[in-house]
This record gives C-alpha cells, sequence and structure tokens, in this order.
C-alpha cells in the first residue's frame, strides 16, 4: 500500500528562482551535513512513528514539497552545473533511504494496525443469534417421506387416496364383507348419513384395492396415510393416527419376499441386525395372515438392558409391529386381478408406533398437540 | 380366553418338564396367541399355610375397633408346633375354622414383609389372610374360611387357595374359533408336543328317541341342528364343587350357579353354547323360526327388544322363550327353584348371529363362538356332558328323552395343487410334508397326482379357501422357516410430480421458519362461530359423521384453520412468545351425489361402476394453511423484536407460489375470519388459491390469542397443478445494471401492485426487475394520496445500454403508470 500526497497547487510552496551567482557550497541545504542531518532526523521520526497517523505526518514533514530534502533537491537547479551531479547523488541517496525506511515502517505499522483493529473487533460470539425462529416439519411427514424413499430406493412406488372412502372400498373389496367378525376389529367412523357407506378409512387398504384396481401387476406401491378408528384418545390410542401398507402383487411372489421386505424395512428403519419374526395371526384380507415382530433395537434382542428388563419391548427381545400376509386371493379377484397368475403380500404397520419407539416417545398425543418445542427437535428431515 | 394349565392338562398329556412359557411359545406359534400369564402366586413367597383357630378374645381398643387375639395351630410349619399367637382384625370366623396364615419371613402380593411385631399389646407372629391380601380378588369381607375338609393345619396353602394355578389368557382371532374352547387349545397343545389328545367331545350318546321333549325347527338354515335333554328333580340348592368354580374363576367367569355354571363350564369346555330352561315353565312344543314384524321379547338381561324378521327364535305356546343362540328369554329362565332343566344344543348360521348380535347390540360369550363358528357335529355330545355334570353335581334324574332335530352341514371338500404351500410360502415343502400336516390339524385328505383334496374337520368351519390350507401347513410347518427374500421388482418411477412438489412445498415453508402440526379434522358449529362465518359461508357445509366422538364436533373439517388455531393458542397458553405453525392436510367438501354404492366382490367392478362410485365421495383436496401470532423475530441484543403481521401470511403464500415458479396474484378481499381491511385474495390467473392476511381480532379473542394473529389457508392441490415442472434456465447478463428510481403519487385507494404492474409492462423487455422500496404519505404529497417509490433496474444481455435507452425505458414506465392508475411522478 502506498501513500500518495496530493497537495493543490495553493498549497505548492514558492519556489526559489534560479541563483547562478551562488556557490553550492555555500547553499546551506546542500551541504553533506545539512542532507545528512535531514536524513537523520527523517529516519529518526519514521523509527519513532507510532502509528500510521504519525507516519503520514512523518512523511508530509520529511518527503513533502516544504520537507528539508525536497526544498534541498530544489536547490540542486541553482547550483552550477559542475556541482549538480555530486549534490544530486548526495540528496538522492538521502530521499532514498528515507524512502525505504518510511515503505518499511508503512508495513510494520500496517501490520501493528490490523492486528489492533482485530482485537478492537472482538464480539462475544457466544451471544444468542436466533432473532429468527427456526422452522420444522412433522415427524410424522418426514418419517412417512424415510419408509417412503427406503421403498423407492428398491422400485417401488408410493400411492395415496382419499381419507373419507367409500365402505365397498375400504370393507367389502378387502374380503371384510357387512357379515364379517372381523368388521367389528375396526371400530369405524361412518359419515352421516350412514346409509351413504363411506367411512373415514380405517387403513390404508382402500388404497391398495385402489391401486388394483386401477393398474395392472405388477405392482409394488407403499402407501403411507392418516387413518381414523373412533379410540378414545390416550397415551397409547387415538381417534386418528397414521399408517403404512404396502402391496406387492407379481408372479411367484411369496411370504418368503415379504419376510425380505420386511427385514430391509427395518434394517433400513432401525439399523443393522434388527430384523423381523412371523407369529400366525388373521386379516380378512390376508391368508396366510402373520403378525409381524421387530428385533427390539434398544435391547437387540436380549430383553434386558445392564441386568433390568428392557422398558422398550418390556423384556420381550420382541415389538409388535404391525400385520401382513399373502394376499387373499377373494381380494385380487374382487379388484381385478388374475389371482391364477397373480400372489401377493401386503403388510401395515402404524407410522405412529413406529415413530414412538423409533424416538422413544412416552405419549401418542405428543405428536398431535402442535407445541413446537416437540416438533422442532426433528428439524426437517428424520 | 382364559383357562389354567392345568384345565388344558385334562386333555393333553404333555411331555414332562414342559414349562407354560414353551407351552404358550407353541401355542402362539400355531396361532393361539399368548396374552397373559397369571400366577397368582408368583406375588409371595414363604411360609403360607392352613391353621386351625384354636381361641379367639375380642379386645375392644380405645380407636372403637376391636380386635381378636387369636391362636391358631399351624402344625410344625413353625417350627415348634407350639400354637402360633396372632392379632387379628377380622370377626367372620370362630374357633375351630381352617383358616390361612402366612408367618414371619413371608412375602405378599405388594413386596409387604410380613414379621413378628408387637401390635395391640401382643407380640402378633404373622396374619389370618383375606383373599385380597393373597392377590386373590377384591374381597376384603373378612379372612378366608376354608371347608373343614380343605386340609390339615400346617399344610401349604398354596395347593388349597389355587395359587399354584397358572392361568393363560389368549387373544383368539376371528378365524380361530376353536381356540375358544378348551377342547380346542388342546388339541393345538397336543399338535404342538405330538403329544396324545383326549377329545372331550368325543363320547357316547343316546340315540334320540320319542320320550324327548317336543322340538320343531321352522328354519333349517338358520338352525340346523337343535339337541333337547332334560333333567329332573334336580337340587337348585347344590352347590358348584369348588373345582368347576375354580375352573370358572380362572376362565374369568363368575360363579352364579350350579346349573349356570354348569352350561358354562360346558361351553368352555367344547366349544359349543349351551342354553337351560326351567323346563317347568317351557309349555309344550319348542319351535325355532323367524321372528316377525312387530314381535318383541324380553331376554333375561330384563331388556325388552323389538324384533327383526331376520332375527332367530325360540317360541313355546307361550309365544317366545329365547333369542336363538343369542340370549334367552326372562319367562323360561332357570332360578333358584329351578328343579327341571330343559337343555338345548343348538347349531346355529353364524351370519345369522352375528347379525342378530350387532342388531340387539348382545355381546356375550356363547354370541361370540356362535357368530365365528362352531363345530356342528358336537351338539349331542355337549348336551349329554351337561346332563351328565347336572346329575352328578345337583342330584336328580337324567330324563330318558333325547331330542335330536336336522343333521350338521358337512365341510366342503377343498382341492389345491400340492405344491401350492410351497408356493405360497415361499418354504421348501413337499406334497408329503403338506399332506401330513393337513391331517395332523385334522383334515381328511386324498392326493390324485398333483392335486390334492382336503376335507376340512367339523371343528373348523373356518377352513373353505385353498389358501386357508396353505395357512394350516404353514402353521405347523412353523412361520419361522419363512426365508428372507427380497424380490426384485422392475425399475419404479419415482415419487409423483405432486408428491415431490409436497416435500418442497413443506422444506419451503418449514425453511421460512414455521412449524408443522399434525390436527385432528374434526369440527362443529362452534368452530365455525369461533371463525366468524357467516351462516351461509359453504365452509359450513359439512361431511358429517354418524358416530362423532364428541357432539361438539361432529364433522370433517372444510378448513385447516382451526387446528392450527387450537394449536397456536395452545404454544402460547404454555409460555411461548410467537408462534408460526403450518399444516398440509385434506379437508372434506360434500358433493351430495348420494350413497357410494357397494358391488359384489366376485368381480371387479367395471370402469363405469367404479367410476360412480368414485364420484359419489366427498372432494378431499389438500390444504396449505398457516397461523402466526405474537412475537415472529426476537428481541435481542441486536435490537427490538418483530410482531407477526398480514405481511409474514401474504410473504410466505409469495414464497411458495416463487419456490413453485407459479405467478401469485394477490388483491385485495373481504371474508372471515380474516380482517375485512387486511385480507388479501390470492389468485394464479383467475383461479382463486385461497386468501391470506391478519385474522378478525374477533377471532384472536375466541382463541385467546395475542393482538393481530395472522392466518394463510389455500388449496395446495390447485397450485401444484400450476407449479412449473422444468424451470427454463434464465440468461444472466453480465452487462452493467443501470438504475432508475421512480416515485409515483396515487390515490391512497390504488394497489400498489397496480402500479407496479402498469410499470412492468411499460418499461418493456429491458426491464430485469423492480421493486417498492418506499410508501410515503404526508403533507409533500397531499391528503389522500402516497407515494410510491421503485427502483427500477434495466439491463440488456448482449448490450450494455445507453442512457438513451433507460430513459426511454423509464419514461414509458411511468407514462403506462400514469395512464392506468392516475400516477403522478413525484417532483
Ligand atoms: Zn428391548
Amino acid at each position: 500500500m502506498t501513500f500518495t500526497l496530493l497537495l493543490t497547487h495553493d498549497e505548492r510552496p514558492e519556489l526559489s528562482g534560479p541563483n547562478t551567482d551562488y556557490d553550492p557550497v555555500e547553499v546551506t541545504p546542500l551541504k553533506s551535513e545539512e542532507v545528512e542531518a535531514a536524513r537523520d532526523a527523517a529516519l529518526a521520526a519514521i523509527a519513532g512513528a507510532a502509528d500510521l497517523d504519525g507516519l503520514k505526518q512523518v512523511r508530509i514533514d520529511h518527503t513533502g514539497d516544504r520537507s528539508p530534502l525536497a526544498l534541498a533537491n530544489r536547490e540542486i537547479g541553482a547550483l552550477p552545473p559542475q556541482a549538480r551531479k555530486e549534490a544530486g547523488q548526495r540528496i538522492g541517496q538521502a530521499r532514498g533511504a528515507v524512502n525505504k525506511a518510511l515503505g518499511e515502517r508503512q508495513a510494520v505499522l500496517e501490520v501493528e494496525h490490523e492486528e489492533r483493529m482485530l482485537v478492537e473487533e472482538t464480539v462475544d460470539v457466544t451471544l444468542p443469534t436466533d432473532r429468527l425462529p427456526s422452522g420444522a416439519r412433522h415427524p410424522i411427514t418426514t418419517g412417512s417421506e424415510l419408509i417412503a424413499d427406503i421403498f423407492v430406493a428398491m422400485g417401488w412406488e408410493v400411492a395415496e387416496g382419499p381419507v373419507i372412502e367409500a365402505e365397498w372400498l375400504n370393507f367389502d373389496a378387502l374380503n371384510l364383507g357387512a357379515d364379517h367378525p372381523a368388521r367389528t376389529m375396526q371400530d369405524t367412523f361412518w359419515t352421516e348419513p350412514a346409509e351413504n357407506a363411506m367411512v373415514l378409512r380405517t387403513h390404508t387398504s382402500p388404497v391398495q384395492a385402489r391401486t388394483m384396481l386401477t393398474r395392472t401387476p405388477p405392482i409394488y406401491v407403499v402407501c403411507p396415510g392418516r387413518v381414523f378408528r373412533t379410540d378414545e384418545y390416550d397415551a397409547t390410542h387415538s381417534p386418528m393416527f397414521h399408517q403404512v401398507e404396502g402391496l406387492a402383487i407379481d408372479e411367484g411372489i411369496s411370504m418368503a419376499h415379504l419376510k425380505g421386505t420386511l427385514d430391509h424395512f427395518a434394517t433400513s428403519m432401525f439399523g443393522e441386525g434388527i430384523t423381523t419374526r412371523f407369529r400366525p395371526s388373521y386379516f380378512p384380507f390376508t391368508e396366510p395372515s402373520a403378525e409381524v415382530d421387530l428385533v427390539c433395537f434398544v435391547c437387540r434382542g436380549a430383553g434386558e438392558l445392564e441386568g433390568s428388563p428392557c422398558r422398550t419391548c418390556r423384556g420381550e427381545g420382541w415389538i409388535e409391529w404391525g400385520g401382513c400376509g399373502v394376499v387373499n386371493p377373494r381380494v385380487l379377484t374382487a379388484c381385478g386381478v388374475d389371482a391364477e397368475r397373480y400372489t401377493g403380500f401386503a403388510f401395515g404397520m402404524g407410522i405412529d408406533r413406529t415413530l414412538m419407539f423409533r424416538h422413544g416417545l412416552e405419549d401418542l398425543r405428543e405428536l398431535f398437540e402442535g407445541d413446537v418445542r416437540f416438533t422442532t427437535a426433528f428439524g426437517t428431515e428424520l | 380366553m382364559k383357562a389354567s394349565r392345568s384345565w388344558i392338562e385334562e386333555y393333553v398329556d404333555l411331555p414332562a418338564g414342559v414349562t407354560t412359557d414353551d407351552l404358550t411359545a407353541r401355542l402362539t406359534a400355531l396361532g393361539l396367541k399368548l396374552e397373559a400369564i397369571d400366577r397368582a402366586g408368583d406375588a409371595i413367597t414363604g411360609p403360607l399355610v392352613l391353621g386351625r383357630v384354636l381361641t379367639m378374645e375380642p379386645e375392644p381398643q380405645k380407636n372403637g375397633k376391636t380386635i381378636n387375639w387369636c391362636t391358631v395351630d399351624v402344625g410344625d410349619a413353625n417350627g415348634t408346633g407350639e400354637p402360633q399367637g396372632i392379632v387379628c382384625g377380622a370377626h367372620n370366623f370362630a374357633p375351630g375354622d381352617l383358616v390361612v396364615c402366612v408367618l414371619p419371613g413371608a412375602v405378599l402380593p405388594g413386596d409387604f414383609a410380613i414379621s413378628a411385631r408387637k401390635t395391640y399389646g401382643h407380640l402378633s407372629a404373622g396374619m389370618i389372610c383375606s383373599a385380597r391380601e393373597l392377590g386373590l380378588g377384591e374381597d376384603h369381607d373378612g379372612i378366608i374360611v376354608l371347608p373343614a375338609d380343605a386340609g390339615e393345619p400346617g399344610q401349604d396353602a398354596f395347593g388349597v387357595l389355587g395359587l399354584d394355578a397358572e392361568v393363560i389368557e389368549f387373544e383368539i382371532n376371528p378365524d380361530r374359533a376353536y381356540g375358544l374352547s378348551l377342547r380346542g387349545i388342546a388339541r393345538d397343545a397336543a399338535l404342538a408336543y405330538d403329544a396324545p389328545y383326549r377329545d372331550p367331545a368325543l363320547r357316547e350318546t343316546p340315540a334320540a328317541n320319542a320320550e324327548g321333549w317336543p322340538v320343531e325347527v321352522d328354519d333349517a338354515v338358520g338352525c340346523p341342528v337343535f339337541v333337547a335333554r332334560q333333567v329332573t328333580g334336580f337340587d337348585p340348592a347344590a352347590p358348584t364343587p369348588a373345582w368347576l368354580a375354580e375352573r370358572l374363576q380362572h376362565a374369568g367367569m363368575r360363579s352364579i350357579s350350579l346349573a349356570v355354571d354348569i352350561t358354562n363350564y360346558v361351553m368352555l369346555e367344547t366349544g359349543r353354547p349351551i342354553h337351560g330352561y326351567d323346563a317347568d315353565k317351557v309349555q309344550g312344543t319348542v319351535r325355532v323360526r323367524r321372528a316377525t314384524e312387530g314381535e318383541r321379547l324380553t331376554t333375561l338381561d330384563g331388556t325388552d327388544r323389538a324384533l327383526s324378521p331376520e332375527d332367530l327364535v325360540v317360541t313355546d305356546d307361550s309365544g317366545l322363550i329365547g333369542l336363538g343362540g343369542v340370549m334367552g328369554g326372562e319367562t323360561t329362565e332357570m332360578s333358584s327353584t329351578t328343579t327341571s332343566v330343559l337343555v338345548e344344543a343348538a347349531h346355529w348360521d353364524a351370519t345369522a348371529m352375528f347379525r342378530t348380535g350387532k342388531r340387539h347390540k348382545i355381546s356375550s360369550e356363547a354370541g361370540k363362538r356362535n357368530e365365528r363358528g362352531v363345530d356342528p357335529t358336537i351338539c349331542e355330545a355337549a348336551a349329554d356332558r351337561v346332563v351328565e355334570l347336572l346329575t352328578t353335581y345337583g342330584g336328580g334324574t337324567v330324563h330318558p328323552g333325547v331330542t335330536v332335530v336336522g343333521t350338521p352341514p358337512v365341510p366342503l371338500a377343498i382341492a389345491i395343487d400340492a405344491d401350492l404351500p410351497a408356493r405360497v410360502t415361499g418354504i421348501a415343502i413337499d406334497p408329503a410334508t403338506a399332506v401330513a400336516d393337513l391331517e395332523a390339524v385334522g383334515c381328511t385328505v386324498t392326493v390324485d397326482g398333483d392335486r390334492l383334496t382336503a376335507v376340512p374337520p367339523s371343528w373348523r368351519p373356518d377352513l373353505t379357501d385353498p389358501f386357508d390350507l396353505v395357512e394350516e401347513v404353514a402353521r405347523v410347518v412353523g412361520y419361522d422357516q419363512v426365508p428372507s427374500v427380497l424380490p426384485t421388482p422392475s425399475a419404479g418411477r419415482g415419487l409423483t410430480r405432486e408428491q415431490r412438489l409436497r416435500r418442497r412445498v413443506g422444506r419451503t415453508v418449514a425453511g421460512a421458519g414455521y412449524v408443522e402440526v399434525v390436527s385432528f379434522p374434526f369440527v362443529g358449529e362452534a368452530t365455525f362461530n369461533a371463525l366468524g362465518l357467516p351462516a351461509d359461508d359453504p365452509l359450513r357445509h359439512t361431511v358429517g359423521l354418524a358416530n362423532p366422538l364428541s357432539s361438539e364436533e361432529p364433522a370433517y373439517t372444510t378448513t385447516l384453520l382451526p387446528g392450527l388455531l387450537k394449536a397456536a393458542a395452545r404454544n402460547v397458553g404454555r409460555g411461548a412468545a410467537g408462534v408460526a405453525l403450518f399444516e398440509t392436510g385434506t379437508v372434506a367438501f360434500p358433493v351430495d351425489r348420494g350413497p357410494a354404492p357397494i358391488y359384489g366382490v366376485d368381480r371387479r367392478p367395471t370402469d363405469d361402476e367404479l367410476a360412480k362410485l368414485f364420484d359419489t365421495l366427498p372432494e378431499q383436496p389438500l390444504h396449505l394453511a398457516v397461523v402466526l401470532a405474537g412475537e415472529r423475530e426476537r428481541a435481542g441484543w441486536w435490537g427490538e423484536g418483530r410482531e407477526a403481521g398480514w405481511a409474514d401470511a401474504i410473504g410466505l403464500a409469495r414464497r411458495v407460489a416463487t419456490e413453485l415458479g407459479v405467478e401469485l396474484v394477490v388483491e385485495s378481499a373481504s371474508r372471515m375470519p380474516w380482517h375485512p381491511g387486511r385480507c388479501a385474495r390470492l389468485l394464479v390467473g383467475d383461479e382463486v388459491l385461497g386468501h391470506a392476511g391478519e385474522l378478525h381480532p374477533k377471532v384472536a379473542k375466541a382463541y385467546g390469542l395475542p393482538p393481530r394473529p395472522a392466518a394463510l389457508e389455500l388449496d395446495l392441490d390447485l397450485l401444484l397443478r400450476r407449479a412449473v415442472d422444468v424451470a427454463s434456465g434464465p440468461v444472466v447478463s453480465g452487462y452493467p445494471v443501470a438504475k432508475e428510481d421512480v416515485a409515483l403519487v396515487v390515490p391512497a385507494a390504488t394497489a400498489a401492485a397496480a402500479v407496479e404492474a402498469a410499470l412492468r409492462e411499460g418499461a418493456g423487455a429491458l426491464l430485469e426487475s423492480i421493486r417498492l422500496f418506499d410508501v410515503y404519505t404526508g403533507e409533500q404529497v397531499g391528503d389522500g394520496h402516497k407515494s410510491l417509490a421503485f427502483a427500477l433496474r434495466f439491463r440488456a444481455t448482449d448490450r450494455t445500454l445507453t442512457d438513451e435507452e433507460v430513459g426511454a425505458a423509464r419514461d414509458a414506465a411511468v407514462a403506462l403508470a400514469a395512464e392506468r392508475t392516475g400516477a403522478a411522478q413525484r417532483a
């Protein structure tokens, strides 16, 4: 960095006119000792400049138009030609030394200045910076997306459907005829009037039915979504909750493919080594049917942690995760799939419940209270 | 279904050393799911013995109570053989009674440690126990007094009290009705261990004869089999034997009277519901028929019921005496004076049972079995077992008459490919194994080449389909044998356009500082009143619920705002200084196009039928809504905070639209629940997406929110439909920008957006951007006017613009604004 001094015309000192009468040795400023003194004075002043402002003044004083060396330099022209060379050299050397010293001091002071500035500008970086509150997406949303992504990565697709659904799609098409005892297993919200044969869907299975009715196999879809049952609201029940169901229809599909898919799903959600087991169960829309349990990912199946029973699985080593089975051929027929050619599997589990044990939630209601302190803990992706 | 292990073992010889945990694990693996094992004695340790009370001295106390200072013979259980001194507060016993004593060192349920202690001036060495103290029930009327012959003093009391019993509770699925009987549970236990099995329904029964009670069945579909037997001279005062009462208690049934207990016992044992009539009250021929319209019956629960022509009823000469298979009538009910019992063991049509139970809201143990399917062949055996127990424990005589009407339906054969179980389960099951497993569950199997035909056993009416057989084979082979194989679908198409866009919207809104909520969609009148909606507001036209959880909220919502407002109020109530919430969710609008059709299930509905069905459903668009209240930006060391306001809500709508590449039109509107002067209608083209702005002060008040909350609600489906699929990359010019500021004075009511639009259009293609940076009202622009200052930036993609070009564009912009809005350039 260089500082240039620009003096206006008015500020310039009056120049002495050529004075051919002078003997150079008679001209005081050009005397060797005078030049040296001016140089030494300048060097001393430079060395003594404490800061950039001081140095700026030193520069003006000792190299400016009115500085002794500048004035002396101007006198050179007044010398007889034979004396000019020597005087010029002498002054040139002196000015060179001064400029060099100025430059060096400038560099030193600039570094010092910057260091001081940086010290002075220190702030308390521990001050809060939360002027704008953070947003967050709901874990049910991001959890559904996480699950969808696991299946999309396998080549599946995500299917959706309406929550107010036709009775036929929610029940009959799924082998849950009006006289099926299992209908009473699902406490259903009916829309008014009940003769309209519409329900708040009790599971996302009607989405499976819709998919089969409107597409041709092979079909590999997951259906996450909200569902309703007339359950009273408490720590583990809610009239509205969320399910993800899966449906695969293809040639040669078996329970083994169901097991493979659920093992992969479990491992993706809960980590290596977390697999599933099947227990016989009953669902009208599948046959054979199974309940699917998950290796408890807290105690990793041991049933205990540091000598006491695992709280997550109540010492069982397994967690009940959902239901599944081979799609009942009656369902395939009702939904227009050739049951002779194709088989399929289906599964379903609660998203809320899955999140509850994945994230150690104690009370289902936390998910529906809308308390920002709860939701922001999950950020925008699970 | 609950049963003690010992009762199960009456019908199956389990291998020695089988633990109850192992038994239940194997039964669970076979489909009879363990719910819980109840071991009453588990919570008791230490000496719990029988004692005979030798002396008891009542001692009144200062607190008004009287205690008894007793000495009790506990044999050698106390180590000395001396009588044990015990203070007892109960009075329901006398010297000589056999009681239950817990001695020092024992621990009772609730970690209640027993020690010898000084009390009421005596050293009480133990306790005489009540049922409640032992965890045997809630009965706290006094201590347990045992029958004199229950045992000897000093004898361990666990066995006597049934404390060593293990009661297993099963969760029986609807398809495994056989599991609602000891007969069925024991059969699966025998299957699990390949152990010897004794079928309690396999017994010699007398043949039907002419002396039997006259029975006529008019409806053989509804009641294929009706068996009647009779016991006379029965002692109604005869007690229920302790073992039987205990088994019933373990099964979760109360002991009522010997006759009733026996019918229940046989139902639990065989799965066949039995009805007992007081034979002296039954008049003439018993008849089974469907009810006729208008008939009524008072069932034995005292309820007077209007019957449907679908209901099966039992009648006699007096009229209706029972709702067949569901509940008996009051007039023929057995009582404490019944000495003659008419035993009915009938097989009823499962569907009829289900419908009647549902219609009359009767949920009974008998109904549960009848509607799920009972073995139709065991009516005679079950009735015979009842007769046997009645005469064994209640005296009396078996009437020689035996009535059997009808024949049990025969199970239909099911034919499958022999390799079907292997194909469906993915387990390597050879045909021979499949045959053996089907035979193991009771099927009669014949093999013909690659096909096998199975006739299900009479106790498995649930087996009707080929895949039912697959499940039977699978559960015998073991579900744990299913291998884990990932299917290999062909390439998928990934998320749909809408699915991707919805995620994008969610991230955008969360990125703008909003927190997502998930609310219940239930609303009612009060909800809409709180929103201040006028009586004819379309949002009040809802899809109603026939059976809402709360009569206050009997409908599915048409707007997301109520849920958000409630959540906002909850946050504020919990101390939040400000809250910004959003929700994406479906709302519902009725279409009133009649009921949804119910089609058959033997074929796919046609496309037209499906279209008709879809057409009846309510419209259920996805909405996006936000609510803000209170502090939006926090105050802090940087300075003042900022309250949320109308601009936040409208700004968010713009931000989302921009994210999707949609040009959003904002115009002034007036609509509840918004502030009439601070409400924007949001449009794309001429399609209204929704509204945003400050909420009406009444709404803020109704929900208890801080002043000036703001809200946005729009139809996200509509917005997403307009989203730009593939954004075109803009040409970004590197030439210098030319900036021009213009200040225009317009009437105060002129919309800034209108002025901006005119400027934009007038400026033409050279305009790169325009931004309103100041709004001024005051003396300098005169009353009723405002000055709008815009910063215009001009730039070309191919050259540096000349001053003349920029000036011309600027002038054209101002000229058009003047023409369109009357704007005058401010001097
Ligand atoms: Zn665990």
